[in-house]
């Protein structure tokens, strides 16, 4: 058999498929609440997994609309026409469609709920700022998203979120006062409240922490798909000094939670943000890509 | 790829598939006594080198193992997109030679552990008006699509379509049209 230089990080699928795991135990924790709890929220509850379905399913064109992408044909974007063809056919994927939003921020993003209906759409403030190498790296990095469906796999996380965000707030609003009580327990009510509030929080952290490695895994397989992970590096570094750390929530929010901290994705020099954010830091991700160079350099036999 | 590897996030580049490249010396008559192209007895391998000493040190290898085989010099040249071809010639006469040394810079290459760099590999048709068409053999889906251009970034989907009808049975052809991706100004052309 041929040798391989394609070799998995068992250590980041692990702690991966550990974040899952409890994703889906919350998930069980937070159904058998609701069928303790509720007759009426029923109704609610197939709103808000309705919602969460039409997202997922109207992925592709949501994401393009926000975006302000305009989906481009090969005579008009022959370059970037050019490396998604490349990098489809070495990856045996069908092509995406692909789309430019005019804007100056330098980001990329890819979407769809399945790779035939995947879009892939780069800001022209990318293109402009890297060379060509680099945007190979981006793209292929967005790509690897669409192989391994990424869209419907954070879909999927971030029901049990979405679900226990939803339930906490029906149960505020509606719900006070109709709770069945027990004679000498407290008021169910509140503990579907307290439940679904700490299943929040922590299915909150989990997500984000999934999306870490989600992004990991990506540069892995992008990196692997170009043979260079060197120019996806560079590329990182260009961009996230334009946009990596600006944080979106509270800070004072995030302390009772430091406590479930427990499989970072971040460097040892660990920081609040860190733990909020989508993507793993920038020296997590290029100590990643060096290791991945070393690996693809190493003589042969 | 598998449901494991797409849900823990761990795509590879699938490795590539040599054996229908034999295919080729049958195809290549076939398209000769019908569409009137004849082969020009250059080929060429089409391959996305990784970054690092081991993919040179491999290139080098395949050079001369194909110089030490009585090919004449491979040209290697790197394109607008980055991807590294090497351009290989024989006598016209002798596909089958041709399609021997193909095989033997695929199999080098996969050998060293480079087989998911591959991205396709082409052999050269000409007639006598000037007429150019490629064939293109995706190694990942181990399907050929005929590539003729004409001018400048055109190409001539109705002569495609018609190699795609006259290869018939000989050559398993690529089913997905949006697959056949053009190669402007590939070497082999």
């Amino acid at each position: 058999m041929a040798s391989t230089r394609y070799l998995p990080d068992r250590g980041l699928s692990a702690r991966m498929a550990l974040t899952m795991f409890l994703l889906g135990l919350l998930y069980v924790v937070l159904v058998v609440v609701i069928v303790i709890a509720i007759d009426s929220l029923a109704l609610a509850l197939v709103v808000a997994a309705g919602a969460l379905f039409a997202q997922w399913f109207f992925s592709d064109r949501i994401a393009l609309y926000a975006m302000h992408g305009r989906v481009v044909t090969p005579e008009e974007a022959p370059q970037l026409h050019g490396i998604v063809d490349r990098l489809c056919a070495l990856a045996d994927m069908p092509k995406p469609t692909v789309a430019i939003a005019d804007s100056d921020v330098p980001n990329a993003f890819a979407t769809g709920r399945t790779p035939k209906r995947a879009v892939v759409c780069a800001t022209t403030g990318l293109m402009n700022r890297l060379d060509e190498r680099e945007l190979e790296g981006v793209l292929a990095h967005e790509l690897s998203h669409v192989a391994h469906r990424d869209v419907t796999v954070m879909t999927v996380a971030s029901v049990v979120g979405v679900l226990a965000g939803f339930m906490t707030r029906i149960v505020l609003y509606s719900g006070m006062g109709r709770g069945r009580r027990d004679s000498n327990g407290p008021p169910i009510v509140l503990v579907v409240i307290l439940v679904s509030a700490v299943v929040y929080a922590l299915s909150f952290l989990l997500t984000r922490a999934l999306s870490r490695y989600r992004e990991l895994s990506a540069d892995r397989s992008g990196a692997f798909l170009t043979g260079q992970p060197s120019a996806l590096a560079s590329a990182l570094t260009k961009i996230s000094g334009d946009m990596a750390s600006i944080p979106s929530r509270d800070l004072r929010e995030a302390e009772p939670y430091n406590a479930f901290f427990f499989a970072p994705a971040a460097a040892p020099g660990f920081s609040l943000s860190s733990i909020f954010s989508t993507h793993p830091p920038l020296e997590r991700r290029l100590e990643q890509l060096g290791a991945i160079s070393a690996q693809l350099g190493r003589p042969t036999t | 790829m598998g449901l494991l590897s797409r849900v823990l996030g761990r795509s590879t580049p699938p490795p590539p598939t040599l054996d229908a490249l034999f295919a080729l010396p049958t195809a290549a008559l076939t398209i000769e006594s019908a569409m009137g192209l004849r082969p020009t007895g250059v080929g060429s391998v089409c391959f996305r080198a990784a970054e690092g000493g081991a993919t040179r040190a491999t290139v080098t290898d395949v050079e001369a193992l194909l110089e030490a085989g009585g090919a004449p010099a491979v040209e290697r040249s790197v394109d607008s997109f980055g991807f590294t071809w090497l351009l290989l010639r024989r006598d016209p006469v002798d596909v089958s030679g041709l399609v021997t040394d193909l095989h033997a810079v695929n199999a080098t290459l996969q050998d060293n552990g480079f087989g998911p760099a591959l991205l396709c590999s082409l052999m050269g048709f000409a007639d006598s008006s000037g007429r150019a068409l490629g064939l293109v053999y995706l190694y990942k889906r181990g399907t050929f699509y005929p590539f003729a251009p004409h001018g400048d970034k055109a190409r001539d989907n109705a002569f495609e379509l018609e190699v795609r009808g006259a290869l018939g049975v000989d050559l398993p052809v690529e089913p997905d049209l949006s697959r056949w991706f053009p190669l402007w100004g590939a070497p082999g052309l």
